[in-house]
């Protein structure tokens, strides 16, 4: 178990080191002079140079790329030129926003995608089966942004249910938390809870099938405890494969649904660095997601290992 | 020489007509088929079904909701919204197209060297790696950002984010393809790597890769949107449906249709070439599993 663990983090380090100088790079990929794309237009020859000696363009290549690595290994991933603090501050700032939609968004997907994907083999070729499959792929065909203004107009305009945006600390005011954040977290859960709904079937079809779902019948247990204990066990393997894209899909859907609903976490940074072309904030956000999902995949990976002793056996994948 | 390994290659698999059989007897290939034939066929009919510029003004005709005269209404210019969703699929479609084109041509170079020179594989699939830790759309946003916004920017971006994935879908059938006895026949008759690579091993990875290039079409229209949503895709003078559902989003109170409609052309185009993909999935190897995301 410690063995695997320890083997899947240094696996990850040179991963991570090209996806730091992919980070790096972004800034390089600039057309023609950084500086003046950073500066815009009314940036006088002074402002140009504070710019690249900020940003240490004044320097050579490599001495660039070394000091890049040498800041990485302190946590300094350079300061925001928008907000004037470092980069690693305001995403740590800002990140429990993030994570605390993330969270509510990931367990929609996880319960609904489950349901609606068991439901849908239980009464496999019926019409409840038809209509679940027919819902997890328009789930996974609507863009999720589109999603998030249809509810606005639904249930803020339409309807005056929710507020069209904004955001509530939980521990201020929980039901505030949850008015604020239902309509983002339905908004970045219904594209996975569909992709969910479909592995889940074709697993749960695939598993009932087996010969050891008929024993379990064949002594008489009830459907709920064959469902319930002993094929569900198998479901959710696959469920915990897919929870690293799952993730990944959450954080990057957060960049539009955070802009939308002024909602002030990481996806309402980045966007606001994308728009004032704050290159710091951005490789700095892009490199911190990144890696956040990497540990999170080694998390998941080894919480796999754990459950499955088949793979234990083996040694992993 | 020649003929023994030709004699060794399978047949091209869509020459058999049992195979198109097979996918007209496919219920969601068909639903796809006819889903996205619809939308490229309104597309390209554009000027016959519409004889309104998508860019003519008409303050007159601003916030007209849909009507006979504009079926699904006008926007905040009184611009013609059907004509601007048609002429805005040309570009949506057209991004699509080169994307996969791109992921075509370097997903398979790149997987065929990966999956058969066994020495770059390591190198290849580590940056392959890197760059799929990346979540698609967040590096595509910041390859994007860098270069500015534009059309072939958003092209750029999204195909360097999906070619890793699809290369890894080729060079996973490649490896398998590899080492089945006929390519070991085509090597021992003294067949080049080249003409081994070209004659006998890809033409049996084209299953998989036509099934990830329908699905890598469907995330680039998405991804597309995503970009133009945060201005990061084609200038607003040329409509892309990602522009049209931003533009929409200031006036959602009053004219919802404008954010609505093009939102629905992108659900229609990805749904459909989601439905081809599983289709052709079903059609050409039950048990294939492609790389999502």
């Amino acid at each position: 178990m410690i063995g695997y663990t320890i083997s899947r983090l240094l696996q990850a380090i040179p991963i991570l080191l090209i996806v730091s100088l992919i980070a790096f790079g972004i800034i390089h990929l600039i057309p023609g002079d950084a500086a003046t794309v950073i500066g815009g237009p009314s940036a006088t020859p002074a402002d140009l140079a504070r710019i690249r000696e900020n940003l240490g363009l004044d320097q050579p290549l490599h001495i660039q790329i070394l000091t890049f690595y040498a800041n990485l290994f302190q946590g300094d991933l350079g300061r925001s030129l928008l907000l004037g603090i470092p980069v690693t501050e305001a995403v740590l700032a800002r990140s429990p926003i993030t994570i605390g939609i993330a969270i509510y968004s990931l367990v929609l997907t996880i319960v609904f995608g489950l349901a609606t994907g068991i439901i849908a083999a239980l009464n496999h070729n019926r019409w409840i089966d038809q209509a679940a499959t027919v819902f997890a792929l328009i789930g996974v065909s609507l863009p999720n942004f589109w999603l998030a203004l249809v509810m606005i107009v639904l249930f803020s305009v339409h309807l005056g249910w929710l507020p069209t945006g904004g955001y509530v600390p939980f521990t201020q005011n929980p039901i505030g938390w949850f008015r604020t954040a239902t309509m983002p977290a339905v908004a970045l859960a219904l594209l996975q809870a569909g992709l969910l709904t479909r592995i889940t079937r074709s697993t749960m079809l695939e598993v009932l099938s087996q010969d050891y779902i008929r024993t379990a019948r064949a002594k008489g247990i009830s459907e709920w405890r064959v469902v319930g204990r002993h094929a569900l066990a198998n479901v959710m393997m696959p469920v915990v494969t897919v929870l690293g894209l799952i993730l990944s899909v959450l954080l990057s859907g957060s960049i539009v649904i955070e802009t939308i609903f002024g909602i002030p976490g990481i996806g309402a940074l980045l966007g606001n660095a994308i728009a004032s072309r704050d290159y710091p904030m951005i490789q700095g956000g892009l490199f911190f997601i990144t890696a956040a999902l990497l540990l999170l995949n080694i998390v998941v990976d080894v919480l796999y290992t754990s459950l499955d002793p088949r793979i234990r056996v083996t040694g992993g994948k | 020489m020649t003929s023994l390994s030709d004699a060794a290659a399978p047949p091209r698999f869509l020459r058999t007509r049992a195979l198109v059989r097979r996918m007209f007897a496919n219920r969601a290939f068909m639903l796809g088929f006819v889903l996205f034939g619809f939308i490229c066929l309104a597309t390209l009919l554009a000027p016959l079904i519409t004889r309104l510029d998508p860019n003519a003004l008409s303050i007159r005709d601003r916030f007209q909701p849909p009507s006979l005269q504009f079926p699904l209404g006008t926007d905040n210019l009184g611009r013609d919204m059907l004509s601007r969703v048609l002429y805005g699929a040309r570009l949506s479609l057209w991004i699509g197209l080169c994307v996969i084109v791109l992921n075509a041509v370097f997903g398979v170079l790149l997987g065929a060297l990966a999956g058969y020179y066994r020495r770059l594989d390591n190198i290849l699939m580590r940056i392959a790696d890197a760059l799929m830790a990346f979540p698609a759309v967040l590096l595509a946003i910041g390859i994007a950002a860098a270069l500015g916004p534009s059309a072939v920017t958003a092209i750029i971006a999204l195909a360097v984010v999906y070619i890793p994935r699809t290369a890894r879908v080729v060079r996973a059938s490649i490896l398998v393809v590899r080492e089945l006895d006929y390519v070991q026949a085509a090597r021992a008759a003294g067949a080049t790597d080249y003409r081994i690579l070209m004659r006998h091993i890809l033409p049996n990875c084209m299953a998989p890769l036509i099934v990830q290039l329908s699905f890598v079409f469907a995330y680039a229209i998405l991804s597309e949107a995503v970009l133009s949503f945060l201005g990061l895709g084609a200038p607003p003078t040329v409509p892309s449906w990602g522009i049209l559902i931003s533009e929409g989003r200031s006036y959602l109170r009053e004219a919802a249709w404008l954010t609505v409609v093009p939102g629905l052309a992108i659900a229609i185009t990805v749904l459909g070439l989601n439905l081809l993909g599983d289709g052709l999935r079903d059609v050409l190897d039950p048990r294939m599993k492609v790389e999502q995301g």
